[in-house]
């Protein structure tokens, strides 16, 4: 398993440099000029504009400007933004909000996801199945914003106005704690959460038909113990794979949710730097997200190890 | 039939004859899209304490689905039980509540399965699949039943058990994985033990040894063994006396000796002369012709009558009794029944 892992971590510097590589290759080939869309729509002062074009070295050849990046990222400097700000601070001021909002999400996901798709399978074809199946197919077909905004507008408005309830907040606040992100990570968490429900649904009940899980009713075992112990555990294994990729791409952050509940995440930043084709921000924070992915794919590759002894890493 | 008898006394459990188990006048359907598949058909067996039942069918004849009835564990829908008894010390099981049924599974009547590398857990561990018996129906302790399992493992002579109990599944061999499979049947000591084909997804070498340690293991503590299978030779030697199924319903019981000697239905003869024989080498084997039918759209008649040789149109038309089979003096040969309108013409002529 050690050498494995350090095998990964190593095959994953190639994927590191690669995606920078192209990310940077990206920005560089984007049309407009980053130093013009820092005046606005006032023509930039020559002069300035010069100025800061030698000061970044945006005159300089592609290669050239890729290879003072990357060699200044290992040395652990990500670069200085265009309004002068390291994007290291940036990012580290930003990264809190998105990973607490990743954990809230995920956590509401992975777990009213499994429940709703276990009671769904338990109870296959009966009303509470075809509530799971329906409601998670609204949810799916739903697109993130109007989830947003309509839950925001009934949970954080109407409740509070109509019925004196104040548990979910209209705009992320601070001070308000783990309350603040309740609204904003159910948003975030729902079409996974659909997703997970019925993905727990049909493994579970691929699961009941297995020869093992016969043995175990044949043992004279309780339900609850056959379904626990032995069906549910071998059904989860799809579905941890699919969480793993998924706390991927919550720790990517939001831009839409983020957006509609006002917080100051990675996804907002990011979205902002592609608008202001700030490269240094841009790859700075894609190298991030590559390196969070490349975790939590590992992460979820050891796990399998863990939930099912028949795979083993040599 | 001696055998039987020496047994019952030896272990003194029930009184001589007296069956553990009773099916009587069994009918199980499925219910598919395509219409209604009536597996079984009216089947009728018994087995007594330490008495070998060997019922042997070929696929969908009815003897798998006859025995997870009797199990409780016949996916039920599509499956349904549309008429019969199935009678365990004298008690219908089928009117039992499901908590009862629950008490009996396992603990009183245990089933060994075909493919054990399918029938155990993939990510738990042999002793912990084995020590759940003791966990769950003895209240015993982790480390109890870790012994027990170890036990158990020694029982059905698995080497190293010790170091092996924390293993899993798929890392045993294939007769292995069978001797857990019997390990954990035979756990709660049951009177009655249902083997589903137990021996059909080893090697031949393998398949011996595992049939001859549940024979013994049979002996030893006097149970009764139904074993399902389609391999007549894994019947010959341990099977006190055989139910043969075509179509979900018994064509011809006997005592095992005299089946083979002399069977008294068609499909039985057909299967007997389809089995290779060393002193016929050259010769093309014999195969019944024709396939088993399918069980939307049984013939009428007889079900055999399609592929049978000696047909009449009466066995086109009338479906057979389970005749009692009387040898040539008319005298009445106990347990040989068939369900043939020419018994008497297979039997003698």
């Amino acid at each position: 398993m050690g050498r494995y892992v350090i095998r990964r971590l190593i095959q994953a510097i190639p994927v590191l440099i690669g995606a920078t590589f192209l990310i940077y290759w990206l920005c560089f080939s984007l049309p407009g000029d980053p130093v013009q869309a820092l005046a606005g729509e006032k023509k930039a002062d020559p002069i300035v504009a010069e100025m800061i074009r030698q000061k970044y070295h945006l005159n300089d050849p592609f290669l050239l400007q890729y290879w003072n990046y990357i060699t200044g990222v290992f040395q652990g400097n990500l670069g200085e933004s265009l309004t002068g700000r390291q994007v290291s601070d940036m990012i580290s001021e930003a990264f809190p909000f998105t990973v607490n909002l990743a954990i809230v999400a995920f956590v509401i996901e992975a777990i009213i996801g499994v429940l709703a798709g276990v009671m769904a399978a338990l109870r296959k074809g009966k009303f509470l199945d075809q509530l799971v199946l329906i409601s998670t197919l609204f949810v799916i077909s739903i697109p993130v914003f109007v989830t947003g905004f309509v839950l925001q507008l009934v949970l954080g408005v109407k409740l509070k106005n109509d019925y004196g309830i104040e548990i979910f907040s209209v705009s992320f606040n601070e001070e308000d704690g783990l309350r603040g992100y309740l609204l904003p990570a159910f948003v975030l968490a729902s079409t996974s959460l659909a997703y997970v429900a019925r993905l727990t649904r049909t493994s579970l009940m691929e699961t009941m038909r297995a020869d093992y899980v016969r043995t175990a009713v044949a043992k004279g075992l309780k339900k609850r113990r056959v379904i626990g112990r032995h069906a549910l555990r071998n059904a989860l294994i799809p579905i941890v794979t699919f969480l793993g990729a998924d706390l991927g791409g919550l720790m990517g952050g939001a831009v839409i949710t983020e957006k509609i509940f006002n917080i100051h995440g990675i996804g907002g930043l990011l979205a902002q730097a592609v608008y202001q084709k700030q490269g240094t921000i841009i790859v700075g924070v894609v190298t991030l997200l590559v390196m969070i992915y490349l975790i939590t794919t590992l992460l979820v590759d050891m796990l399998y190890a863990v939930l099912d002894p028949r795979i083993r890493y040599e | 039939m001696t055998t039987v008898i020496e047994k019952n006394q030896k272990n003194g459990r029930l009184e001589v004859g007296t069956p553990l188990l009773e099916v009587k006048d069994l009918h199980v359907e499925f219910h598919t899209r395509d219409g209604v598949a009536k597996a079984v058909n009216g089947v009728n067996y018994s087995v007594a304490a330490g008495e070998t039942l060997a019922v042997l069918g070929e696929s969908g004849s009815g003897k798998s689905v006859t025995a997870q009835t009797i199990m409780g564990i016949l996916d039920m829908p599509p499956g349904k039980i549309s008429q019969g008894q199935i009678l365990f010390r004298g008690q219908d099981m089928l009117a039992m509540s499901e908590e009862d049924r629950r008490q009996i599974r396992g603990q009183k009547i245990a089933m060994i399965f075909q493919d054990a590398l399918s029938s155990l857990n993939p990510v738990m561990t042999v002793g912990a699949q084995l020590g759940e018996m003791f966990r769950v129906h003895r209240g015993s302790s982790k480390k109890e039943a870790r012994e027990k399992a170890i036990e158990l493992m020694e029982r059905v002579r698995i080497p190293a058990a010790r170091q092996r109990v924390g293993d899993y599944p798929h890392q045993f061999s294939g007769g292995m994985r069978q001797r857990i499979m019997i390990a954990m049947a035979l756990s709660m000591e049951p009177d009655l033990i249902i083997a589903d084909e137990p021996t059909t997804a080893l090697d031949v070498t393998v398949q011996a040894q595992v049939m001859d340690l549940l024979a013994e293991l049979q002996a030893e503590y006097n149970m009764g063994l139904i074993l399902i299978t389609h391999d007549l030779g894994v019947v010959a030697d341990v099977a006190d006396k055989i139910a043969v199924m075509y179509a979900g319903r018994i064509v011809e019981t006997a005592p095992v000796h005299e089946l083979y000697a002399n069977p008294a239905h068609p499909y039985t003869k057909g299967l007997l002369r389809s089995i290779p024989r060393l002193d016929q080498k050259g010769q093309e084997l014999y195969a019944i012709k024709g396939l088993p039918p399918n069980l939307l759209k049984v013939p009428a008649g007889c079900a055999f009558n399609p592929r049978c040789d000696v047909a009449t149109d009466l066995c086109r038309t009338e479906i057979p009794k389970l005749h009692q089979v009387s040898d040539k003096d008319g005298k009445e040969l106990t347990g040989r029944r068939s369900a043939c309108h020419l018994w008497k013409e297979t039997l003698h002529g």
